[in-house]
């Protein structure tokens, strides 16, 4: 079974949440990223969605706008995240999620971005600006080296395009199943936080057509709106995707000795709201 | 399931999640609504009576014999007058179509983003004359660079929001304004100045422009002729799909769009996205790009703002590739020279996209001459005119 497959088959066993955690890789720097990568699993993070960052994030909000400015200064590039992938590889098994804007991978080209993740420990890409309809070809590449391609669902994909979009991201041979990416509000990353309840329960259904673990995320930014969103111990999502709250923390941290602090005591916050008994 | 609203290789859909949804209800709506005879008649009626259109064709004869003194490569110089639409530019077609379906499908609320501010100040006319609220994302640097139609906005109700993030200009406009749609998409409708951006507005936009192009063709005919070349400034390329749209099945006429070369093809200064971009992904759609290997898209230098953009809409990408337009460069320089010839020649203060335009029409006579044996006859799309730019060309010496 594929690593993050078996990751969601362990939680369900557990009868545990999923806690996804974004980090903006480059941001403040390369190096640092692999080390607040660590911090974050090893304060309880399951999955962790390495984002690539882009010049033009038209589906970020200003605080991951300006963490991805801050990387692209500090010189991360697609490549460079991967570097940073295997980094951390070489030090966990957590599931790692690629999240990136479509035209990075596309000027290096599909076939060679999935080979390199996958020489880097990767497990699946997310790619925010490409919608089912023209992600075939980065399915089929990603499948061949035996990566998923994480679909997303808004809340104004209406029943019949959630349909579509159930049919065009079917885990292909070889790919894992990995997880749909449930967007709770419409707005960007970062937003407040919206009827988190409905998500989750939004999720709950997901779940069934799709038959795939539903992460929900957008507007998660604390332990309590975590496990709301995450819904009920026997329903409602199978985990959730922290961000913007994170991302803020280490923008306002003043040196690296605090950043590694804030990100194993705020993803730790995290993990124990999800945990609680209900 | 199949991408919807290719070129070619170009152009398709690529957004959020959120905004495939509207994008498909604009798409209906464009099939649906637009072509009705009531929705055409009240469009036609207002280009008619509001906008001043059918503009005409002035020939240039003076401008002519300064650009090509011995009479051997310009027959005839004629000029389509979209700076005499309403607003002074062709950009009120589009909004004013583009807003008249936004009310038609319902939306209370317009967003629009622009760069030189002509296509902000058509799309805040439209929406003061429907009654219609209206936010124009603007790059700051381009508020600083085109004062006149900051002001312009304003005072026709609009609220013109700076935009302060990357290069603060058009690319950064239109970022800010996705940003905006993706919040408020169920109530807003974005109104894209360019023939750029997600299907379908490519499609949407070169449907409301290529009024230019139908009528020129027709005033063409009345004087007994097509022209031999056709030439455009493009930035985003809106005016040059507009006008080339009705000349493409006429095999015998010659597309010429002109990008800007800022500082020179040869710097990092420049917005010549199909002389020098690659095939990426900007803003929603498939199309040559300004960026750099790791796929960061570059900022776009010129001294106009309306074509400093690192990208260009789809159908321009494919007209390159197949060879059925042809794309060349103005510097800026040579931009500003353009714009005091003309308005030494003729009395046209053009805008200063439009004055790529002029500044290439030597080269392509000589090239259309040399190709057809005979002086060629060139149209040229007079895209708007330069009051906005007054500052730029008199602080360069355009006024001595």
């Amino acid at each position: 079974m594929h690593r993050i497959d078996q990751r969601f088959v362990e939680l369900r066993r557990a009868g545990r949440k999923a806690l996804c955690v974004y980090l903006c890789v480059g941001d403040p720097s390369l190096e640092a990223s692999g080390f607040l990568a660590v911090e974050a699993i090893d304060a309880g993070a399951d999955i962790l969605e390495l984002g690539v960052p882009f010049s033009d994030p038209t589906a970020d909000g200003p605080t991951l706008a300006r963490a991805a400015e801050r990387a692209i200064a500090a010189g991360a590039t697609l490549e460079r995240v991967l570097d940073v992938a295997s980094r951390i590889r070489a030090r966990s098994e957590a599931p790692l999620v690629l999240f990136t804007y479509y035209n990075p991978v596309l000027v290096a080209g599909e076939a060679k971005v999935a080979r390199l993740a996958r020489e880097a420990g990767v497990d699946a890409l997310l790619v925010v600006d490409l919608p089912p309809e023209e992600a075939g070809p980065l399915r089929g590449a990603c499948a061949a080296e035996g990566l998923g391609v994480v679909p997303l669902v808004s809340p104004t994909s209406h029943a019949a395009r959630v349909e579509a979009i159930r049919r065009a991201s079917m885990p292909l041979d070889g790919a894992p199943r990995a997880f749909v990416y449930s967007i709770s509000m419409t707005g960007v990353t970062g937003a407040s936080p919206s009827d988190l309840a409905a998500a989750a329960r939004d999720a709950e259904a997901m779940r069934r057509s799709f038959d795939r673990p539903v992460l929900v995320g957008f507007g998660i930014d604390s332990g309590v709106s975590a496990r709301l969103a995450a819904g009920e111990a026997t329903g409602g999502a199978d985990g959730v995707v922290v961000g913007t709250a994170l991302a803020r923390r280490i923008e306002q941290a003043a040196s690296g000795d605090e950043q590694r602090r804030v990100v194993r005591s705020f993803v730790g916050d995290l993990r124990r709201a999800l945990d609680e008994p209900a | 399931m199949l991408g919807a609203g290719y070129f070619g290789q170009f152009g398709g859909r690529f957004v959020a999640e959120t905004l495939v949804p509207a994008l498909e209800e604009l798409d209906r709506a464009r099939q649906e609504i637009l072509p009705a005879p009531s929705f055409q008649a009240e469009l036609h009626e207002l280009l008619r009576s509001y906008v001043g259109r059918p503009t005409p064709l002035t020939e240039a004869k003076r401008l002519a014999r300064r650009i090509d003194p011995d009479g051997g490569a310009i027959a005839e110089l004629l000029l389509k007058r979209e700076d005499l639409c309403h607003t002074g530019a062709h950009k009120i077609n589009n909004a004013l179509g583009q807003l008249l379906l936004a009310k038609a499908m319902g939306k209370t609320r317009i967003i629009a983003e622009t760069g030189a501010g002509q296509h902000g100040v058509a799309t805040a006319t439209a929406a003061a004359l429907l009654g219609l609220p209206c936010e124009v994302y603007q790059g700051a640097l381009d508020m600083e660079r085109q004062a006149p139609n900051v002001a312009r906005m304003r005072l026709l109700g609009a609220r013109v929001v700076p935009v302060e993030s990357g290069s603060r200009t058009l690319k950064d406009a239109m970022n800010e304004a996705l940003r905006d749609w993706v919040t408020n998409v169920r109530t807003t409708y974005y109104c894209v100045g360019s023939a750029a951006g997600p299907h379908p507005y490519p499609t949407l936009v070169a449907s409301l422009q290529r009024i230019i192009g139908d009528e020129a063709r027709a005033s063409c005919l009345d004087r007994g002729a097509l022209p031999d070349a056709v030439i455009a400034c493009v930035g985003g390329g809106s005016n040059a799909i507009g006008i080339f749209k009705a000349f493409e099945g006429d095999p015998s006429v010659s597309l010429y769009g002109v990008e800007a070369a800022g500082h020179g093809l040869d710097t990092d200064k420049h917005a010549a996205t199909l002389s020098r971009g690659r095939v990426g992904v900007l803003h929603g759609a498939k199309t040559y790009v300004l960026c750099d290997d790791a796929g960061q898209v570059n900022e776009a230098h010129s001294v106009s703002a309306g074509l400093d953009y690192p990208g260009v809409g789809p159908e321009h990408a494919r007209l390159r590739d197949t060879g059925r337009a042809t794309y060349v460069s103005a510097t800026d320089t040579e931009a500003l020279d353009a714009a005091r010839e003309v308005a030494r020649a003729e009395g046209i203060v053009v805008a200063l996209e439009t004055a790529h335009a002029f500044a290439a029409i030597g080269a392509i006579a000589r090239r259309e001459a040399e190709a057809r044996g005979r002086p060629a006859r060139i149209l040229v799309c007079l895209s708007g005119r330069g009051d906005k730019d007054l500052d730029t060309i008199t602080a360069y010496g355009g006024g001595k």
